[in-house]
């Protein structure tokens, strides 16, 4: 834990209201004093994981306080014993911290700040995600709080970075400059994003929800067909006026994972003023009737395979009807335009002439190349947007400064990261091209090669991730440097292919949407386990990732660099003339293509290298495998609800023990009022946080009826809350405010009977 | 035994009050290879693993993270409950480096001590292991202290710092007089490099540090 972690609260403590936002503050303290809470016992692994999870917190391979090292099982002994942050799973390990950041946009101070907290809580790497976040590894649990507020400081959120949320919104990095695009999404992007941000609507889903955003149909960027909610912009006519609308063409239902599905049209065209309530409308039903108890099936896509299209349709339409007004569906987005509108710095320019390029002593190949692959014209003339292609999604603490000071010397901080583990840098001016590129050659970010074969896609595998069944980072890693300068001198059609891994079935390296896919599975032989990977072939990556590869045959890990080669030679030997790698697939068909790679289904007669994966010595074993967080505990909002009364009330035995008795006093009535308004939640969700309201409903639906009665003590409970309320805005004396703590105390946990009692019947 | 375990220090919870800025806590402590363009990297993953499958550090050592696709990043990282163990490549300079995560107890000398010893420890080792030929440079020593809020990387902390500093290494180069010189980036974490007038020995140093 981080001897500063006490100070850092302090320290920022005067930008509350200015850089960090007060809601983001109070989130914060409040998952502070969930960590106090844990740490006593007070609140349950269960939820607590939850709660982690839905700050971005999550579990990391051998956190179940074991690992193998190759010739036993260790058991981790941690200074923490056997304290726990989540079922399974030990305090001290250490974990991940995800870090939303939303259509991928980030300015130079944010870049800087990603620095440092690599460097501080992490192992001095910062990981760009395929879903645009950032990622930190081996991160102590303890150190959180501190690293959240820092990041609030430079105004980044951690909240519902994973658990059963409203995951990151992406958009295409090239929003706003790409010559094909229909308009800009960035603002709807970033305004859908804040406005289901902690919605109380997009609280109780059984398991993630992920938008996506793209300014046209025909390219990869958005990947909006497998995403829950995917956005293309859209242009139509209005018959009566003859204007020309902007607009959306909405999809619901895609998604990855083992069984990867579309996604399917529910609008074709859907105005900008509709998109966020028709959003929030998605969320209700999905929250209302998706599947809560089986994870497997809890993802909205089997909701919409379900009920079908034409129900799902039905019932989102008849919410969106009965939706109060919400004026934030408007004004978020003109907001988001006013505040996300990019500009250069310096004026339009040229490209250098080849006659420049070839004057550049000894490094005029590596330029040409970087030039072709990294960088791409902007609608607006005279302009590139550079993609600077950062090696399995790494970059490092040095890389993220420097990085900031090239984007403040060339633009105006307009820098996006992308879902191919990338960082675009737009509205570079074109004369700059060649003197931006030295800068970042100097830090060792000039690879040439972006969305290039060699700019491989891979999730964290087993290096770090709890499911990894095989070594994604490590193939990965590998393939680069066989692949790298090879790739370039290779047939043009080869250069563009796309390889993506993924350590196992779940598809976090997406690559059902790569020309070369592979996701990790283990297979036994001669009695040990041996790390493979199955070959998943002719994904289209093109028109929002439009179409899934076909899984082929499964082939050792370190057998699958010949896989690669192999596939890539007979691509270019005999492919038809314009044919692409999924036509090319297609007309091999699955027989020919199992049976070209037959023979390296096998590892060679005494070679012991297969019996170990990828950049690991250790002999292989499933037995680091630990149970997955991405769905998280499926823990509904009243479980919530009960714990932020838990909460408040120990936030108000603080103040009274530092004589703060008018503190102690309103946050005792507010813990009572928490725990009400929990209970009310199950049979009427919209409640406001207006106390009269609560109290008047929770009398009315747990009073009357005697729901909230005590066996043994009747409705006394209850009059503990009346009596509260009745006194409300009155001042609290000591004796007051002691009575007042100890009566909520007895309403949160007869609160807690009360659902406990109802706890079979309700279903949220 | 020279390498065996030293202080008590895992697990030291550290009151919250004490802290004060200039407090020398998370200490990293690096020192740089020769040649080392011509070591063969890929030796240490299974090196450290080793050290993993005999905990051999005081630390609980954990797992290992291979960062050499990137420029002049960690390299490779021995990661561990109290501490990092890596064979670095920040600055595109290799070196040993032991990267302290958890408080220590005791005052700044004490903590400048810790680390160094571990990463001495762990030079010893590395040099000792006949699966790799690595060399030290036997005069130069880079110390960091990897909190912003406690050491901000600017010339009061500098200043304040320089004494304790200079007493430190002192003790280690025996009495040498050592040339200090500091990072002055204030966005970097602190860092002071430390220069000895001669080449001392990793048994050399430890032993400095014992008497």
């Amino acid at each position: 834990m981080k001897a500063s972690n006490i100070l850092w609260k302090e320290k920022l403590a005067g930008q509350i209201g200015q850089t960090i936002a007060e809601n983001l503050s109070r989130e914060i303290d409040a998952f502070e004093t969930d960590i106090t809470l844990r740490k006593q016992g007070k609140l349950d692994e269960r939820l607590f994981a939850e709660t982690r999870l839905r700050r971005g917190a999550y579990g990391q391979r051998y956190d179940n306080g074991q690992r193998s090292d190759g010739q036993k099982v260790q058991r981790l002994n941690f200074p923490s014993g056997e304290l726990t942050k989540g079922p399974n799973t030990m305090w001290d390990a250490p974990g991940m911290q995800r870090i939303k950041i939303p259509a991928g946009g980030l300015n130079a101070a944010q870049l800087e700040t990603m620095a440092e907290l690599a460097e501080e809580y992490s192992d001095g790497i910062a990981h760009v995600t395929t879903r645009q976040d950032f990622q930190l590894h081996y991160v102590q649990i303890d150190d959180t709080p501190s690293l959240m507020r820092r990041l609030a400081a430079a105004s980044i959120t951690t909240r519902e970075a994973c658990g059963n949320s409203i995951r990151n919104v992406t958009a295409c990095p090239y929003a706003g400059v790409c010559q094909d695009e229909t308009f800009d999404v960035t603002p709807h992007a970033r305004a859908l994003s804040r406005f289901l941000l902690g919605h109380p609507d997009c609280q109780n889903f059984g398991r993630k929800f992920k938008p996506a955003f793209s300014g046209c149909a025909q390219h990869a960027c958005g990947l909006t067909s497998m995403h829950d909610l995917g956005l293309i912009a859209a242009k139509r006519t209005n018959a009566e006026t003859g204007q020309e609308e902007l607009g959306f063409e909405m999809y619901v239902g895609g998604g990855l994972g083992a069984v990867p599905y579309q996604a399917k049209l529910f609008d074709a065209f859907v105005p900008p003023e509709d998109l966020l309530p028709l959003a929030q409308a998605i969320a209700r039903v999905f929250a209302r009737h998706g599947e809560k108890k089986n994870r497997n099936r809890a993802r909205i896509k089997f909701l919409i395979q379900d009920l079908g299209i034409e129900k799902f349709r039905e019932l989102v339409r008849e919410e969106r009807k009965i939706l109060p007004f919400d004026p934030r569906w408007t004004e978020y987005i003109k907001e988001a335009q006013a505040e996300f509108a990019e500009a250069p710095l310096k004026p339009s320019g040229e490209l250098p002439s080849l006659v420049a390029i070839e004057s550049l002593n000894g490094n005029s190949d590596n330029f040409k190349k970087w030039i072709k692959f990294n960088t791409r014209p902007q609608k607006q003339p005279g302009y590139v947007t550079v993609t600077v292609a950062l090696p399995l999604g790494d970059i490092t603490a040095n890389q993220l400064r420097s990085l900031s000071d090239i984007v403040r010397r060339f633009t105006k901080e307009t820098v996006r990261t992308t879902v191919e583990q990338n960082i675009v840098i737009r509205w570079v001016s074109s004369s700059d091209v060649r003197e931006l590129y030295s800068a970042l050659q100097t830090v060792g970010l000039g690879d040439p090669g972006a969305g290039a074969l060699v700019d491989i896609t891979s999730c964290p595998g087993t290096d770090t991730c709890k499911l990894g069944i095989s070594s994604s980072r490590g193939l990965a890693s590998e393939l680069r440097k066989r692949v790298g300068e090879k790739s370039f001198q290779q047939d043009a059609a080869v250069q563009n292919l796309h390889i993506k891994i993924s350590g196992c079935f779940n598809s976090c390296g997406q690559h059902h949407v790569a020309d070369l896919g592979f996701y990790g599975v283990s297979r036994k032989i001669a009695g040990y386990a041996v790390p493979h990977f199955q070959v998943v072939l002719g994904g289209e990556w093109e028109r929002n990732a439009s179409s899934y590869g076909l899984p082929v045959v499964a082939v050792p890990s370190k057998n699958i660099p010949q896989v690669v080669t192999r596939l890539t030679d007979r691509y270019v030997a005999g492919r038809k003339t314009g044919e692409t790698f999924k036509e090319f697939t297609k007309r091999l068909g699955k027989a020919e293509l199992k049976t070209m790679l037959e023979d390296l289904t096998k590892p060679p007669a005494n070679d012991r290298s297969f019996f170990s994966d990828w950049g690991d010595p250790r002999e292989y074993t499933l037995g680091d495998m630990g149970v997955g967080e991405c769905a998280g505990e499926v823990v509904s909002s009243i479980e919530f609800g009960l714990a932020s009364a838990e909460r408040e009330l120990f936030e108000a035995q603080l103040a009274l023990e530092k004589g703060e008795v008018e503190q102690a006093g309103s946050k005792a009535y507010q813990a009572m009022l928490n725990a009400a308004k929990a209970l009310v939640e199950i049979e009427y969700p919209d409640i406001s946080s207006d106390p009269g309201q609560i109290v008047s409903e929770f009398r009315r639906l747990y009073y009357d009826t005697q729901k909230f009665f005590d066996p043994f003590a009747g409705g006394k409970f209850a009059n503990y809350l009346f009596d509260a309320h009745g006194k409300a805005g009155r001042s609290y004396t000591e004796e007051s405010s002691r009575y007042l703590i100890d009566e909520a105390q007895l309403f949160i946990d007869a609160a807690h009977s009360c659902y406990n009692r109802l706890g079979t019947l309700v279903t949220v | 035994m020279r390498y065996a375990h030293n202080a008590q220090t895992r697990g030291i919870t550290f009151p919250a009050a004490e802290f004060q800025s200039n407090s020398l806590q998370h200490i990293n402590v690096k020192l740089l290879l020769k040649d080392a363009e011509n070591i063969d990297l890929d030796a240490v993953i299974p090196v450290f693993h080793s050290w993993i499958q005999g905990q051999v550090c005081e630390e609980l050592l954990l797992d290992v993270a291979d960062y050499r696709h990137v420029h002049g990043g960690p390299g490779i990282v021995l990661i561990g409950h109290e501490a990092d163990y890596s064979l670095d490549h920040t600055d595109n300079r290799w070196g040993v480096r032991y990267n302290r995560k958890t408080a220590v107890d005791g005052d700044n000398q004490n903590c400048l001590e810790q680390a160094a010893r571990a990463a001495l420890i762990a030079c010893g080792r590395l040099q000792q292991d006949a699966r790799l030929k690595l060399h030290f440079k036997d005069d130069e020593i880079e110390i960091f202290v990897n909190d912003r809020l406690l050491a901000p990387n600017r010339k009061e902390t500098r200043e304040a710092l320089t004494p304790e500093l200079q007493a430190f290494s002192e003790r280690l180069f025996g009495g040498s007089d050592c040339s200090l010189s500091f990072d002055g980036d204030p966005r970097r974490l602190f860092r002071v490099f430390l220069k000895a007038p001669r080449a001392f020995t990793v048994d050399e140093l430890l032993d400095n540090l014992a008497s």
